[in-house]
């Protein structure tokens, strides 16, 4: 099964190597304007993180992607087909998945039910083993209901649900957000472990030290714009710059 | 005792019909968050296609298919109202759904007056359920114990649908995050019309069930649906297995009531009702809505 996976990124790579490529997008949350012309790609295969503020309209854009913001216009091509304006759960069968910053671990669900939840939208998905590798902590609770888990593990079963999917586009905002190093560590070394994969990952961050482990590129966003971006190896370079964006 | 007894009969009929109503009301209301006010209007309809099947000329479909036919009928007429009016509802206060159905029921039931008047339509028990059964300590009309062991099977089958199967955790799912369920890929404004016939569906049965005890009137639904929603009010919004349990213990309380002091057997869930609300506002299994 991973091997489909692997097989599938350079093919896509191939293809013009861009899997996702985002045009003048807006956004607004009913009256409140926050997206205000984002463009950026993501070439398969890729790591990509998202820098920048509170508020600055990361996890807006991710959920414009996913087509779960109501009112958008731009342009989303997704394999270089338009998005733009289509439902959620079509985005999700083309094969994009989304990992949303509060988890969204169902309380009425027991972890089994929660990691089977989504539903299967290609070929090429991890098989339960693998994530149980990953993961395996999540092998002794499967019984336990979704909620009673601490947030690390929580913050696995929400990344492990979405492997099983055969989506190979993972969009995943702020993984690490309130969890113990320890846990950070795991979840870098899962996301690196994901790239080796062929997954294509999207990553919101605010601890860009954490995302310096795992990502290929970064771009900057603020005030619903990308104002700046920049290749891994050019993160020593840009330093006092990303200071200044981030005000750390 | 053979009063006592007649009367727990009595009780776990109507516990019976209670519960397939409020089970109803529950799955529509965790999924759509609407309390459907035309639960009894539905019901009623489920009764008069029962009738309708039986005495076309044409078609005389007797009350077995009707069991399946009927439930289908009204569950496809359900799941019109919902893709035609409520749909635009979702995100609004809960008074919006509660007035529209309301209205839809005033006006089912004002359609089948305006034809078939106020009176009732008989409708006959099929042969095979025809008779009684001496059980030694009272005389069981055959009729009335299936309709009570049958509401029970078909109460726990959907418990199990919706607690224990994949298309259950997608509902349970939907209800606490539609937004999230979609996004993984569940066409989820599908699955909220299916559910909202489900329920609907559940209702027409119990109309189909209670036509040869209670015969077909336009008005049955309007009776019966203010006490099951005091059942719903004491059992909990949302629960499943609550509404279950609060359905049948309510109507056997009510018999025992007819039984030992008659005059209140009215009014005990009502009584039971105030008391619930006073305690446990959300309801005895309910979580707040």
């Amino acid at each position: 099964m991973a091997e489909t996976a692997t097989a599938e990124a350079p093919a896509k790579a191939a293809s013009g190597g861009n899997i996702l490529q985002v045009r003048n997008l807006e956004a607004w949350y009913g009256e409140s304007h926050i997206l205000h012309g984002i463009n950026f790609d993501v070439n398969a295969g890729e790591v990509v993180t998202l820098l920048g503020r509170n508020g600055a309209g990361k996890t807006t854009t991710l959920k414009s992607i996913m087509g779960i913001i109501g009112k958008r216009t731009g342009s989303v091509k997704f394999n270089d087909q338009d998005i733009t304006q289509t439902t959620s759960d079509k985005i999700a069968r083309m094969g994009i998945a989304f990992c949303p910053e509060e988890r969204g671990i169902f309380s009425s669900l027991d972890v089994r039910e929660n990691l089977l939840l989504p539903p299967v939208v290609r070929p090429g998905g991890l098989p339960l083993e693998q994530i149980f590798d990953l993961f395996p902590n999540l092998k002794e609770r499967l019984n336990s209901q979704g909620t009673k888990l601490s947030g690390g593990e929580q913050q696995m079963l929400a990344i492990a649900r979405i492997l099983r999917t055969g989506a190979n586009f993972l969009m995943l905002d702020e993984p690490t957000e309130g969890l113990a190093p320890v846990i950070i560590q795991q979840i870098g070394h899962t996301i690196a472990r994901l790239k080796k994969e062929g997954f294509t990952i999207l990553l919101v961050e605010q601890n860009f030290r954490f995302a310096s482990t795992v990502a290929d590129r970064y771009y900057v966003v603020e005030h619903g714009k990308i104002i700046d971006g920049f290749a891994n190896s050019e993160l020593a370079a840009n330093m006092d710059k990303l200071h200044t964006y981030l005000g750390v | 005792m053979q009063a006592l007894y007649a009367q727990l009969l009595v009780g776990l009929i109507n516990g019976s019909f209670y519960a397939l109503l409020s089970l109803g009301l529950a799955v529509i209301f965790g999924m759509l968050n609407i309390i459907n006010f035309a639960h009894g209007a539905l019901y009623m309809m489920g009764a008069f296609v029962a009738y309708f099947l039986l005495n076309n000329d044409y078609l005389s479909i007797g009350y077995w298919p009707a069991l399946i036919v009927a439930p289908i009928v009204v569950g496809i007429f359900g799941m019109i109202l919902e893709r035609t009016m409520l749909q635009w509802l979702t995100g609004l206060d809960h008074l919006y759904g509660l007035l529209l159905t309301f209205g839809i029921a005033l006006i089912v039931q004002g359609v089948f007056q305006n034809y078939f008047g106020s009176s009732g339509l008989p409708y006959a028990i099929p042969d095979q359920l025809k008779g009684g059964m001496n059980l030694g300590f009272m005389f069981l009309p055959v009729y009335r114990g299936w309709v009570v062991i049958f509401s029970l099977v078909v109460c726990i089958a959907t418990w199990f649908l919706i607690e224990k199967t994949r298309l259950g955790a997608y509902l349970r799912a939907a209800t606490e995050n539609p937004t999230l369920v979609r996004a993984f890929g569940v066409n989820v404004p599908r699955m909220i019309t299916l559910t909202y016939g489900l329920g609907v569906g559940l209702a027409a049965l119990a109309g189909v069930l209670s036509a040869p005890i209670n015969q077909v009137r336009p008005l049955m639904g309007a009776d019966l649906i203010i006490v099951v929603f005091a059942v719903v009010v004491i059992g909990g919004m949302g629960s499943i297995m609550g509404s279950i349990i609060t359905g049948f213990a309510l109507g056997v309380i009510e018999g025992l009531t007819k039984y030992f002091y008659p005059e209140a057997s009215n009014t005990v869930v009502f009584v039971l009702m105030v008391l619930v609300l006073l305690v446990k506002p959300t309801g005895l299994t309910g979580r707040a809505a």
